[in-house]
C-alpha cells in the first residue's frame, strides 16, 4: 500500500531517479526542492554547487514528467543560520566541521521533515545511498550495497524517530552508472548531470579564500611542540589538522622529517605543528552524540554501565571520522554523558569538529561530534 | 480538471475562441506579403483590429498589437522614455509616476530604466487596500518633472480598481501622459480608452481566455511615437515583427464572448465571489480579506490566512484538486511575500499567508461550495504545518 512521500529534489540524477521508484513503488509523492542559497547563482557552473536556478528548473522537469506536484521550499534562512554560520563559527574555534552532516541534521531531515510531517507526508525520500532495514529493536540504518558510494557516514546524524520517516530507494541500487543508465531510460536529461562536489555554498571551491573572507587572516605563529616559533602563517584558519603542504616553514625540523599540522588554536592564533607520529591518536570523545536506532545496550552490543543512568560498557564497533575514510576497529563506551572511542591501532590526523560514526558489521549505530582526541604518544593530549 | 479559481494568471480558452484560432491557422501568408494568401492574412488581422478596438473604445489605428501584456507594458514605458529622449536629447532629465503596487512587469521596467537610462521613479503613495492615493499622486505631478503616470487599472494581486478617472484628469491637467496596465482587469470591467482619456494602456489576450503570447498596446493618435522594436516598422512603427494574424483573431474572438459573458453573467459571478468570500469567513474566521471591499474584480478573492503561508496552502488546495494562487510573483519557485501586501503596510509575517481566488464565468456554485467544504481541513494543516516551522525559527 502506498504512503505519502515528500521527496527532496536536488536537481541532480539521484534524487531524480529516486522519486521515480518512489512514484513507481505506488505511493503518493510531492516533490519538494530546497532553495538554501540567499543569492542562487543562475547556472550551473561547472559540476561543482547546486542549488541553483537551473538546478531547481531540472528537479521541476522531472516531477513534471513523472506527473507530481512539485514546490520549492525556501529554507535559506535555516541553512545561513544552522550549516553556514555554524561552518564559520566551527572553523574560528579551530574545529573541522562536516557541512553536509549539519544540513542533514538541522534542514533536510529536521526542518523540512517537520514541515512535510505537519502536512501529513508519511516520509521524506532522499536520493543518499544508505539502506533502512527493521531490525528486531526497530528501523536501523544500513551501508549502501555498493561501499564505493555508501552515504551512510552523513546520515550518522539520524536520531531514531527521524530514521522511522526515512526512505532511500537508492539504497540497494549496485552503482552509480546503473542509475544514471535507469535515468537515461526514463527520459531524464539530467541523466548526465555532474556529480556535485564539495561544499555546495562555496561554488568555487576556494574554501581557505572563503573562510579568510569571513574569519579574518590574521598573522601568527607556527610553533613545534615544545612551544618554539618555527615560523609564521597568514590565519590559523586555513589549515587543517594532519596537513602537511603550504605550511611554509624556512628551515627543516631538527630530525629532517616533514612536519604535520598538530594543533590550531584559534584563541591564540597559533598552529602547532610536529612529527606524523605525533598526528597518531589512540581515543576519541564527544558530548554531543545521537543514536539512529536502538542504542547499543538495546540493541545487546553493550552492557549498561552500574551506576551511570545513560551509560554503557565497551563494545566492539568500528569508527570512520570522514565521508570516504575507511572505517576502523575501535571499541567504544559511553561514560557520564560522553561517548569515548579507543581505536584499536591508533588513527591518525582527526580534528575536533568532525563526527564520529560508529558501526558494527554494516549496521549505523550513531555518531558524535569529536570534543577532544588523545594522542597515542602523549597519555593526555586534550 | 479539478475547480479552476486561477483566472487572473490565465483563463481558459472558449470553444468558440478555439475554433477561430485554428480557422484562421489554415490561411498561410504573412500578413505582409502582397501575395493573395499575404491579403487574405491581412484581412483577417485588420478585421481582428477592427473588432478589438470597438470592443475597448479605441480607433484601429491606436491597436497594436504585442506578444502580451508584459511586452506592451515594457513598450509603453520604454518608449516614453525614449520618446523624450529624442525630442529633449539622450540625456534629458525623465521621470516615472508609479505606485510600489504595481505589477513586476511595471515594476522591472522602471527599475530597468532607473539602471540604464537615469530615469526617476517618483513614486505615488498607496492606501491600506492597494488604492493609489490621489493626492500623493497630484504632489508627485507638482513637481513638474513627470516624463509618464502608468497606473493598474485595478491591482492584479488585490483586486482593488485604481481611481483611474481622476489619474488621468489630474494627469491631463498638467499634460502628462497616462499609461493604463489594463492587463489583468480588463476582462472584469467594460474599458473605453477614448472615453477615459489615456495615453496608453496594455492588454493581453490569455487574461480573458484568448491565447497566450499575444496582447495589445493602445496607443492614442495624441500620444508620442512608440518604438521599442525595430525591424521593417509594421503597426505604425510600434510593433515590428511578422504580424500574427490567428492569434489577433482569437483575441478579438475572446474579447468578444467576454463581454457578452460580462454583460449577461455580471451579477452571478458577484454572487458567486460574495459566496465564497462569505462562507471562507465563515468556516475561518480568523482570514482577513484584503484590498477594497466595494470597488474591487467582480471574480477576485484575496485573503491572508494568519500563522499560514501560501505555498502550503496552495498545495494543500491542490491535493483537493482546487487550483488557486498566492497572487505574486516568485523567484525561481521560491514563494515571496507580495509586495502589493508589503506596500499596504501589511507586515511580512502576514503577507506570507497570501492566496488569490480569481473566479471567472465558468466558475460554478458547486465549484464555490466544494472549496468552502475542504477549507477547515486546508487552515488547520496548513496552521499546523506553519506552528511547525514558527518553533524552530
Amino acid at each position: 500500500m502506498g504512503v505519502k512521500v515528500l521527496a527532496a529534489m536536488s536537481g541532480g540524477v539521484d534524487s531524480a531517479v529516486a522519486t521515480a521508484r518512489a512514484v513507481e513503488a505506488g505511493h503518493e509523492v510531492v516533490g519538494v526542492h530546497l532553495a538554501l542559497s540567499r543569492a542562487p547563482g543562475t547556472l550551473r557552473t561547472g559540476s561543482r554547487g547546486c542549488c541553483t536556478i537551473e538546478d531547481s528548473m531540472d528537479a521541476r522537469r522531472v516531477a513534471d514528467m513523472l506527473g507530481i506536484p512539485f514546490y520549492v521550499w525556501d529554507f535559506s534562512e535555516r541553512f545561513a543560520q544552522d550549516v553556514v554560520q555554524d561552518f564559520i563559527d566551527e572553523y574560528s574555534e579551530g574545529r573541522t566541521p562536516n557541512p553536509c552532516m549539519r544540513c542533514n541534521q538541522h534542514i533536510k531531515f529536521d526542518a523540512v521533515m517537520e514541515r512535510g510531517l505537519a502536512l501529513g507526508f508519511d516520509a521524506i525520500a532522499t536520493g543518499h545511498y544508505a539502506a533502512v532495514t527493521e531490525g528486531p529493536g526497530g528501523k536501523e540504518l544500513h551501508r549502501a550495497a555498493t561501499w564505493a558510494k555508501d552515504q551512510s557516514y552523513v546520515l550518522g546524524v539520524l536520531t531514531t524517530e527521524q530514521l522511522e520517516h526515512c526512505y532511500f530507494p537508492l539504497g540497494a541500487t549496485p552503482s552509480k552508472d546503473e542509475v544514471r543508465a535507469e535515468a537515461a531510460s526514463r527520459g531524464f536529461f539530467v541523466a548526465e548531470k555532474p556529480d556535485s562536489h564539495d561544499i555546495c555554498f562555496i561554488p568555487d571551491g576556494d574554501t581557505r579564500g572563503w573562510l579568510a573572507e569571513r574569519v579574518g587572516a590574521e598573522k601568527g605563529a607556527v610553533l613545534d611542540t615544545a612551544g618554539d616559533v618555527v615560523g609564521s602563517h597568514q590565519g590559523a584558519h586555513a589549515f587543517t589538522v594532519g596537513q602537511r603542504k603550504g605550511l611554509a616553514l624556512g628551515y627543516p625540523a631538527a630530525d629532517g622529517k616533514p612536519r604535520f599540522v598538530l594543533e590550531i588554536r584559534p584563541k591564540t592564533n597559533e598552529v602547532v605543528v610536529g612529527p606524523k607520529e605525533a598526528l597518531a591518536l589512540s581515543e576519541l570523545a564527544g558530548s554531543q552524540m545521537s543514536f539512529a536506532g536502538p542504542n547499543p545496550v538495546e540493541s545487546g552490543y553493550a552492557n549498561a554501565a552500574p551506576g551511570d543512568d545513560f551509560g554503557c560498557e565497551e563494545f566492539a564497533c568500528h569508527v570512520q571520522v570522514r565521508a570516504h575514510s575507511d572505517p576502523v576497529p575501535a571499541r567504544a563506551r559511553i561514560s557520564d554523558g560522553e561517548l569515548i572511542i579507543r581505536m584499536d591501532a591508533p588513527l591518525l590526523g582527526v580534528s575536533p569538529g568532525q563526527s564520529a560514526v560508529l558501526y558494527v558489521g554494516t549496521r549505523v549505530v550513531g555518531q558524535c561530534t569529536i570534543d577532544r582526541t588523545v594522542s597515542a604518544l602523549a597519555p593526555l593530549h586534550a | 480538471m479539478g475547480i479552476y479559481l486561477d483566472h487572473q494568471a490565465t483563463s481558459p480558452m472558449p470553444l468558440a475562441v478555439r475554433e477561430a484560432y485554428l480557422e484562421a491557422l489554415e490561411v498561410v501568408g504573412n500578413p505582409s506579403a502582397l501575395h493573395q494568401g499575404g491579403r487574405s492574412a491581412r484581412a483577417l488581422l485588420e478585421g481582428a483590429r477592427e473588432r478589438v478596438a470597438a470592443l475597448v473604445g479605441a480607433h484601429p489605428v491606436e491597436v497594436v498589437f504585442t506578444s502580451g501584456g508584459t511586452e506592451a507594458i515594457n513598450t509603453a514605458l520604454k518608449g516614453s522614455v525614449w520618446a523624450h529622449h529624442r525630442t529633449h536629447g539622450p540625456a534629458s532629465h525623465t521621470a516615472i509616476a508609479a505606485t510600489l503596487a504595481e505589477h513586476h512587469a511595471t515594476l522591472d521596467a522602471i527599475n530597468w530604466l532607473r539602471e540604464q537610462e537615469g530615469t526617476h521613479w517618483r513614486e505615488v503613495v498607496v492606501n491600506s487596500d492597494a488604492v493609489m492615493d490621489v493626492s500623493s499622486l497630484e504632489h508627485v505631478l507638482s513637481a513638474g518633472d513627470i516624463t509618464v503616470v502608468t497606473t493598474l487599472l485595478a491591482n492584479n494581486e488585490v483586486g482593488s480598481r485604481q481611481p483611474v478617472e481622476s489619474i488621468v484628469a489630474l494627469s491631463k491637467a498638467k499634460n502628462v501622459p497616462v499609461h493604463v496596465d489594463a492587463v489583468s482587469a480588463f476582462g472584469y470591467h467594460s474599458v473605453n480608452f477614448r472615453e477615459l482619456g489615456a495615453d496608453l494602456m496594455s492588454l493581453s489576450a490569455h487574461k480573458v481566455g484568448g491565447p497566450v503570447g499575444t496582447g495589445a498596446l493602445l496607443i492614442s493618435r495624441t500620444a508620442k511615437d512608440m518604438q521599442a522594436l525595430h525591424h521593417g516598422g509594421n503597426q505604425q512603427r510600434s510593433r515590428s515583427g511578422t504580424m500574427d494574424a490567428a492569434g489577433a483573431i482569437a483575441f478579438a474572438t475572446a474579447l468578444e464572448v467576454r463581454a457578452l459573458d460580462r454583460e449577461q453573467g455580471q451579477d452571478r459571478l458577484m454572487a458567486l465571489r460574495d459566496r465564497l468570500w462569505e462562507g471562507l469567513l465563515a468556516v475561518a474566521p480568523q482570514c482577513v480579506v484584503r484590498g477594497s471591499h466595494d470597488e474591487r474584480l467582480p471574480g477576485n478573492l484575496h485573503l491572508t490566512v494568519p500563522g499560514c503561508t501560501g505555498d502550503v496552502l496552495l498545495y494543500l488546495l491542490d491535493e483537493h484538486g482546487i487550483h488557486a494562487s498566492t497572487g505574486s510573483a516568485c523567484q525561481a519557485g521560491v514563494a515571496e511575500p507580495s509586495h502589493v501586501l508589503l506596500a499596504m503596510g501589511v507586515p511580512a509575517e502576514e503577507a506570507w499567508g497570501a492566496i488569490r481566488l480569481t473566479l471567472s464565468y465558468t466558475t460554478t456554485a458547486e465549484d464555490v461550495e466544494r472549496v468552502i467544504s475542504v477549507f477547515p481541513d486546508v487552515v488547520e494543516r496548513a496552521t499546523k504545518a506553519g506552528l511547525a516551522m514558527k518553533a524552530r525559527r
